[in-house]
């Protein structure tokens, strides 16, 4: 379908990569802090590990459709 | 449209919306920048995506079918996200906080045997025949007369229930997060008619697929995290009756999905299990997935048969998933949600949910289940899903609208020929339109929220009896226009006249449903249940009596008299009744291990 244009999945790998970055960088901002978020299961630091999966998603998706490959 | 609201999943009742927006204390977040930071990035992304799709929508299939270009996936995805409302996801929340797993039906029964119905019987007529939409099909097959009233119908209710749910999730901001109603509406909606005027139905199908990524990963973290503090399912459901033991909850069998449906009595929806699988099973939900251009229009935009009949069959997984993010959080709100003392927390119906109350409504343990668990950043992200799905909503409304009233309104009654370019000005404007009248009657609303129930109840009249009409006009070459058109009218005004039946005496609800113990959600179901029944009939007697089309003109659009292409052989993993077939195990499976 998109030959010759942007897949939609490249803009999903991009904005997927852009907020992966931003929580996964304020969860690990706060675990070298010890700053824990006024949240129930805080201890689980989930910004970290669920911006991580967001960011490794965001850059397959942005890697893989890229403009410019056929995917 | 009918997504967004908890008893529309399948489409037919939209009473309890007004109930969504009985909201008791609030804001109940506040935002970090970072969250804002999230929301920010999220309108720049959807604009971005209009603006670079606006020279791929130049030609009417390319703005009003984005070509037929998408993929399975891509159809797929969109046709489930224009149903996954924001107001969908909190108003079925509550109610599994409410009446426990039974809720589910409407994503399981009420869906999934209709969306495979869709795509494995009754795409190819859709597809073959080359419609641009139902009221574009209900024309090929019974002339203008039943399409036109079909058109008019669907447009008119389309862009008034834009507005409503346009409102009530400026309500919902206004609650959660304490935004201002006219910054909700104008900003929401602005950022919808740039880019589905840019782009046509390609950007509303594009948004939406980024829209269906964003509530899952907004959403997905709740359920993870709750099942965690509640020790797992079997850990849930010990809490359960523990809390159920001490009378912090009230008893009631939350965990099972028909065990209860053997009497209206025993169960608190007040439905017994005829209505759930023939009203709600049926009538409502082949009505709503199979005839409602919203979500068919999704699917006529496939690259390819296979592609149109194999994007349902891929939605239905997806529906039979979202339960987790939407009737799971409210479930698992029951024994996890605790007051600033530590004691449990109890919700309330809306009526008790007064301002000053200190209590909070049934609608917002969602929300409230987010700020427990959500750290900034994750907090934006679940707060940009519920604005996606809004706006996912609202996308699929005014580009629905826009193709009906350019290609069934416009082109048919006031201008038949113009050039091509044309039609593209028109559905631009058109779109523009839409906005500005769901804007209109966002407005209308707010000043008397009583409308909002005639209005949806309005829009449930149309969904049935076109499903009775559809049917026979796309399986029973005898069907006339005569027929067509005298179905579809008497079988909405049976509906209509059910309704204004119980409106006026509340006691004939009995007759309506069945018995003297159903209660309102019964009667949505067994009113679309007889309505069908009605258009069907009509349908039938009349046609007998009048003259049937030749089988030449029946061609492409009817059963036995369409020659469907042959498709290509392909591996099982990649046939459409492979997966179909895994989608109907996997639905039973769900059914029998909830049952």
């Amino acid at each position: 379908m998109q030959s010759g244009h942007i897949s939609i999945w490249f803009f999903i790998g991009v904005l997927l990569t852009i907020y992966g970055a931003m929580i996964l960088g304020d969860g690990v901002l706060d675990l070298i802090t010890g700053h824990l978020p006024n949240v129930v299961l805080a201890n689980l630091h989930a910004p970290v590990w669920w911006g991580a999966l967001m960011l490794a998603a965001g850059i397959f998706y942005g890697v893989r459709f890229r403009p410019g490959r056929n995917g | 449209m009918f997504g967004l609201v908890p008893a529309s999943v399948a489409g037919g009742n939209l009473s309890s919306l007004p109930s969504l927006l009985a909201f008791s204390i609030g804001p109940l977040a506040h935002l970090s920048p970072l969250d804002i930071a999230v929301i920010v990035i999220y309108f720049a992304m959807v604009l971005w995506i209009g603006f670079y799709l606006k020279k791929q929508a130049n030609t009417s299939e390319e703005f009003f079918m984005a070509g037929r270009e998408m993929t399975a996936w891509i159809a797929g995805l969109s046709f489930v996200s224009a149903n996954l409302g924001s107001l969908e996801l909190m108003g079925w929340a509550g109610s599994a906080y409410q009446y426990g797993i039974l809720a589910a039906h409407w994503y399981w029964v009420g869906a999934i045997p209709a969306m495979l119905f869709l795509g494995m019987v009754m795409m190819p007529f859709y597809y073959v025949c080359k419609t641009h939409s139902v009221p574009g099909y209900l024309k090929l097959r019974y002339g203008p007369g039943a399409s036109i009233v079909s058109a008019f119908s669907f447009a008119f209710m389309t862009v008034l229930m834009s507005g409503v749910n346009m409102f009530a999730m400026a309500e919902v901001m206004k609650v959660v997060l304490g935004w201002n109603l006219n910054f909700s509406i104008i900003v929401s909606s602005l950022a919808v008619a740039v880019y589905v005027a840019l782009g046509g139905l390609r950007s509303a199908i594009f948004n939406e697929v980024l829209q269906f990524v964003l509530i899952w990963g907004g959403a997905l973290l709740v359920p993870i995290l709750g099942l965690i503090e509640a020790g797992g399912w079997t850990g849930f459901k010990a809490k359960l009756a523990r809390d159920m033991a001490t009378g912090a909850v009230a008893n009631g069998d939350y965990t099972h999905m028909w065990r209860s449906m053997g009497h209206f009595a025993d169960n608190p929806m007040g439905i017994h299990w005829t209505g759930i699988v023939f009203g709600l099973g049926f009538a409502i939900s082949f009505g709503y997935w199979t005839t409602d251009f919203l979500v068919v229009q999704r699917v006529l935009a496939a690259n390819n048969l296979r592609s149109a009949r194999m994007a349902p069959v891929i939605g239905s997984f997806f529906k039979m998933a979202v339960p987790f993010i939407v009737i799971l959080p409210g479930l698992l709100g029951l024994v996890v949600l605790q007051n600033p003392d530590g004691s449990l927390m109890h919700l309330v119906a809306e009526n008790l949910a007064t301002p000053g109350s200190g209590l909070h409504s049934y609608n917002e343990v969602l929300p409230l289940m987010l700020v427990r668990y959500c750290a900034p950043g994750l907090l934006g992200l679940g707060i940009t899903a519920l604005i996606a799905g809004f706006m996912s909503g609202m996308a699929g409304n005014v580009t629905a609208f826009s193709a009906v009233w350019t290609y069934d309104i416009y082109q048919p009654l006031i201008n038949k020929n113009a050039k091509d370019e044309h039609y593209v000005t028109v559905g631009r404007w058109a779109t523009l339109l839409g906005v500005i009248v769901s804007i209109g009657t966002a407005y209308l609303v707010m000043s008397a929220a009583g409308i909002m129930d005639y209005v949806q109840a309005l829009f449930s009249f149309f969904i049935s009896p076109l499903l009775g009409v559809v049917l026979m006009g796309m399986f029973w070459k005898r069907a006339t226009k005569e027929g067509g058109f005298w179905g579809l009218l008497i079988g909405t005004l049976t509906s209509i006249g059910l309704w204004a039946w119980v409106y006026i005496n509340p006691a004939a609800l009995r007759y309506v449903a069945l018995s003297p113990d159903a209660k309102t959600m019964a009667e949505d179901m067994y009113r679309a249940l007889w309505s069908v029944i009605t258009s069907v009939l009509v349908t039938f007697v009349v046609s007998l009596f009048t003259k049937p089309k030749s089988l030449a003109e029946l061609d492409g659009v009817v059963y036995g008299a369409t020659k469907l292409p042959i498709e290509e052989p392909v591996p099982f993993y990649k046939n459409e009744w492979a997966w179909t077939a895994l989608a109907i195990v996997l639905f039973l499976a769900l059914n029998i291990y909830f049952w």
